[in-house]
């Protein structure tokens, strides 16, 4: 090990009554990093972050987190890492304030009123501390639960979508604090569905079928896709959706708007397929892009990631 | 099969998390609360009037053998009492006996020929109180009520020359007969023995909850993963209710004195430490099936299916010694049978720690084995 690795399992695999749900799955992250991780819904994100916290035995697989045991140690590991739900998980009858000291409580905290003040100041949510949890909005909900996950200062962030349903703002700030606590080399596994947020991250490892096919850092990502993208605008667009999406050329064909994204990693088989669509709508005007990471997650979500199977 | 390691660094703070957290939201769950603590009097309320432990004017017919100033005092006590109400005066057998037959009277008071005359011999003659036991209830309370009437009259006529008739026991002897169920079941017992019912029905249900209520709502993930220890989990959401426990017992032992004027005789030490003990195995009992059952309905469901058997095998219902050897097997592993029998030797026979020993020790036992599979079935991952 050259470099202190926070999270390094090998061959995690997870069956739910027969069906693989995560499969050989293997991630390394070094101390301090970003790592984003995507995929399509029930690809088997949130199924490896339990793994890797301990809430699911793995049927085979071993490894370390925070240099315990992933199998044998997950006491040890739960005390140090803050696990944020996909799914709000604190306690609906209970208010702001109380589930705060409840987390406390069961992390063994020192300063525990003044932790929870601190959290309660930094949420921006010290005057409603005496309201019910359950009553916040949906938004609010993901960022009481961020706060709850964060009060005992973990070394690890395990966030299972944490931003789902946040104004951008609020994104925002939570970047700025994500990337304020990597600075101290705090280590975070996040799992997103947005496209802005997977290009903050260092590294990103993509799951699909409960196979990791993609694991590399940010800016490598395109290069390794090699996709490329043209755009097409004017009105009406609908034909010419039609006529990209039947052309073979095509490989992915993404609306965005009043412009249409044409994608393909056969860059001459590209052209020519959008130049054809130009020459019988002449009204479309044409340019070739980079391709963004919206295009390259759309690309891989659809049928074509079956190339990389 | 690989035994889960138990890590017993347990943490105060972490059960105290828990306890607080419980504590919370028993206070918001308003209407449960109001259950636990209106299910207690309410059922004893219901069965209180059912069963009528203190029954007031019972219809009486009463054969007077004897005609004289004793035996006319005790007459216009009867007449004067609320308990029973003379509705005939009878001097022939019988006529009594048909009354009482037929339902006319629930009870006959036969006053023996020569009354008077023994009495002063100091030959204890009897005065027969033959009572309808099919009402059990009304049976039950006679004998005590019979007596206090007889020493009230007798008292002021046994003065001057018959002063030396005013000893204890008294110089005469009331004799029950049951009648048409010579068994009898006391009031006596059925009121403490709700204690029990109560305590078993409302603990096991509170408790069935208290994990499947945590993964339904999804807030089991966030528990997991939280360093707690399942023994924690355990101590933390279960020590709560033992108050509550302790509030109903208190509830019932206040309206069962007040209500129906139950004597509590024995030693309160061996009595707490009873209740102590049946009050943790049902949470624990209820807490094993919280950790078996997916849902809250099942939990539901489960407690009922332990329920039943609490209530038919544990003597309660049935004679316990009058069921068949399986059915005693099956009792004795019940909560609620080893209770029943502590607090009818505590509140009714006067017993203290050496008398229920020999039921203490099988309830502590029942409790331990219940925290055991308790332990073991407790998931500690999501799977
Ligand atoms: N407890 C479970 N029992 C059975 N199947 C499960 C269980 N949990 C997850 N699965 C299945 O495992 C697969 C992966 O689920 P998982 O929740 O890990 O996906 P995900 O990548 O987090 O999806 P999403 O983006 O929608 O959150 C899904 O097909 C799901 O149905
Ligand atoms: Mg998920």
């Amino acid at each position: 090990m050259s470099e202190e690795l926070v999270i390094d399992v090998r061959g995690l695999t997870k069956r739910f009554g027969g069906r693989t749900v995560v499969d050989q799955f293997d991630l390394q992250v070094p101390r301090g990093a970003i790592y984003g991780f995507l995929g399509p819904n029930g690809s088997g994100k949130t199924t490896t972050i339990r793994m890797v916290c301990g809430l699911l035995k793995p049927e085979s697989g071993e490894g370390r987190v925070l240099g315990f045991d992933v199998l044998g140690e997950s006491l040890r590991i739960k005390e140090r890492v803050g696990y944020m739900t996909q799914k709000f998980s604190l306690y609906e009858d209970l208010s702001i304030r109380e589930n705060l000291e409840f987390m406390a409580r069961l992390y063994n905290l020192d300063r525990r009123a003044e932790r929870v003040d601190e959290a309660l100041s930094s949420l921006g949510l010290a005057e409603r501390q005496t309201q019910l949890a359950g009553k916040l909005s949906g938004g609010w909900k993901q960022r009481l639960a961020l706060a709850a996950c964060m009060i005992h200062e973990p070394q690890l962030l395990l966030l299972d979508e944490p931003t789902a349903g946040v104004d951008p703002k609020a994104r925002r700030d939570f970047w700025d604090q994500i990337r304020h606590y990597s600075a101290q080399g705090v280590t975070t596994l996040v799992s997103t569905h947005y496209m802005d947020e997977a290009v903050q991250c260092d590294s990103i490892a993509y799951i699909a079928y409960g196979k990791k096919l993609i694991d590399a850092s940010t800016a490598e990502i395109p290069k390794q896709i090699g996709l490329h993208a043209w755009r097409v605008a004017g009105r009406p667009l609908q034909q010419a959706q039609a006529l990209l999406e039947a052309s073979g050329g095509v490989e992915m064909v993404a609306r965005f708007g009043a412009e249409i994204h044409a994608c393909a990693r056969d860059e001459a088989k590209l052209e020519r397929a959008v130049r054809q669509v130009q020459a019988e709508q002449p009204h479309l005007r044409i340019e070739k892009i980079e391709a963004g990471f919206e295009e390259i997650f759309i690309y891989l979500m659809t049928g074509a990631a079956d190339n990389f199977r | 099969m690989k035994l889960p390691r138990f890590s017993f660094d347990l943490s105060l703070s972490r059960i105290g998390a828990i306890f607080l957290k419980e504590l919370v939201q028993m206070r918001r769950d308003r209407p449960t609360f109001a259950i636990m603590i209106l299910m207690p009097i309410m059922q004893l309320v219901l069965f209180g009037y059912a069963i009528n432990t203190d029954p007031r004017h019972l219809p009486a017919v009463v054969e007077m053998r004897e005609d004289g100033p004793l035996t006319r005092a005790f007459l216009s006590s009867l007449t004067a009492s609320t308990f029973v109400d003379v509705v005939a005066v009878a001097t022939n057998e019988a006529e009594a006996e048909r009354m009482l037959r037929s339902g006319e009277a629930s009870f006959l008071i036969s006053i023996p020929e020569g009354f008077e005359r023994r009495l002063v011999r100091g030959e204890r003659p009897q005065i027969l109180l033959a009572a309808d036991a099919s009402d059990p209830v009304a049976a039950s309370g006679a004998l005590g009520a019979i007596e206090r009437i007889a020493q009230s009259a007798f008292a002021p006529e046994f003065d001057g020359a018959l002063g030396f008739l005013a000893r204890a026991p008294p110089p005469y002897e009331i004799v029950v007969h049951r009648r048409y169920n010579p068994a009898g079941i006391s009031a006596f017992n059925i009121v403490p023995a709700l204690m029990g019912v109560v305590l078993t029905m409302t603990m096991v249900m509170i408790t069935s909850i208290a994990l499947t209520r945590e993964a339904e709502r999804g807030t089991m993930e966030n528990l997991l993963a939280t360093p707690v220890r399942p023994v924690e989990v355990l101590i933390g959401k279960t020590t709560p209710y033992i108050f509550v426990g302790a509030t109903q017992v208190a509830i019932v032992l206040l309206v069962s004195t007040l209500l129906f004027h139950i004597p509590f005789t024995g030693s309160f030490a061996a009595f707490a430490a009873g209740v102590t003990v049946f009050i943790l195995a049902n949470l624990m009992l209820g807490y094993l099936i919280s950790t078996v059952a997916k849902t809250q309905m099942q939990a539901m469901q489960m407690t009922f299916f332990v329920f039943l058997p609490s209530i038919l095998l544990s003597g309660f219902m049935f004679p316990f010694r009058a069921m068949p050897s399986w059915a005693q097997a099956i009792g004795e592993a019940l909560p609620l049978t080893h209770f029943l029998r502590i607090v009818r030797e505590v509140v009714l026979k006067s017993a203290g720690f050496g008398d229920i020993i020999n039921d203490l020790g099988p309830l502590t036992l029942i409790t331990l084995m219940l925290v055991a599979f308790a332990l073991l079935r407790f998931r500690r991952t999501l799977d």
